[in-house]
């Protein structure tokens, strides 16, 4: 692939996900990609990170220097944000949707580092979105009890139950896709553009990685828990 | 009837190229929200960041319509379904 293209330098275009390497697992073959590698530095930063905003809280002081001043900020942002979509649930929720806001932002924003992001594989998409459908189904059983289900289920007529169903299926996989196909677009692009111009790529890409690593994948990510709570929400209310 | 892999890679490309053109429709309906956006900040310029956010979230919905015809695209150019 490549051979004959205009401006390129012999670079491959590359933005698959590698075998690294593989162990034998009740008689199958297990393979540790590029993206168990890359999710594994988001967590270890983000492990670090915790571990310093915790030592530092331990020793908060009452003018906050700014290390605490950057942690306080990010709480109190996650806070805010849940705050005014949830109303009086948000407490509840406030860990997981601020989890989940860091893990996807940070694993988004990686590609900016050479990583490939661990968000452009599906495999890492599916679950979160596997997650929100799980919460949401947990919390209607729960706050509105199997009555209340049914009755949502048969909304306008019982007829229409089906097509209900499908509805509610169809939320963790287009949660999903959308964070994946967003996340691999920019990907793509990114690799397209080092691979295919890669003797002109000299400083200009810095303005796309801008466009496509930082400002499409914090979209995403604001999209992604502003849709799970959302839907939550509309689980517990009714 | 026989059709050889280079056959259906070349047709795999036509396929992919039409799927793409599903972006058409999300880029009119992020530029309708866009306009609207304008036209309510002009109309209420201080409620400029509530609007904001909203638009960028019903523009983030909007485009996973095109998002479906690219992974289309995606599948039929490297995952290779069609092939035997």
């Amino acid at each position: 692939m490549g051979h004959g293209i205009l401006l390129s330098g012999g670079a491959d275009i590359d933005f698959m996900i590698h075998g690294v390497f593989s162990y034998k697992l009740f008689g199958q073959t297990v393979w540790i990609t590029t993206t168990h590698i890359c999710i594994l530095i988001v967590l270890l930063v983000l492990m670090a990170f915790g571990i310093a905003v915790r030592r530092t809280m331990k020793h908060a002081t009452e003018v906050p220097g700014t290390f605490q001043n950057i942690a306080e900020l990010i709480v109190e942002k996650l806070d805010g944000m849940i705050h005014a979509s949830m109303g009086r649930n948000a407490v509840k929720f406030a860990n997981y949707i601020g989890t989940v806001f860091i893990f996807i932002l940070i694993s988004n924003i990686s590609g900016l580092f050479g990583l490939r992001p661990p968000t452009a594989d599906y495999g890492v998409t599916f679950p979160l979105g596997v997650m929100t459908f799980t919460l949401i189904f947990y919390n209607k059983l729960k706050y509105q009890k199997v009555s209340g289900f049914i009755k949502g289920l048969c909304d306008p007529w019982p007829i229409w139950a089906p097509i209900n169903i499908i509805g509610d299926i169809a939320v963790p996989i287009s949660l999903s896709l959308r964070l994946f196909a967003n996340v691999l677009s920019g990907t793509v692009m990114m690799a397209l553009i080092y691979g295919l111009l890669s003797k002109i790529a000299i400083i200009w890409p810095a303005a796309l990685h801008v466009y496509f690593d930082l400002f499409s994948g914090a979209i995403q990510t604001y999209v992604f828990c502003m849709l799970t709570m959302t839907y939550v929400n509309d689980a517990i209310e009714g | 009837m026989n059709f050889d892999s280079n056959f259906i890679l070349g047709c795999s490309a036509i396929g992919a190229g039409l799927a793409v053109i599903a972006g058409i429709g999300p880029g009119v309906g992020q530029g309708i929200a866009a306009g609207h956006a304008a036209a309510a900040v002009g109309r209420n310029p201080g409620a400029k960041s509530d609007i904001t956010s909203t638009m960028l979230l019903g523009q983030a919905v909007a485009e996973t319509t095109g998002l479906y015809g690219l992974l289309i695209a995606m599948l039929l150019l490297f995952v290779k379904p069609l092939l035997p």
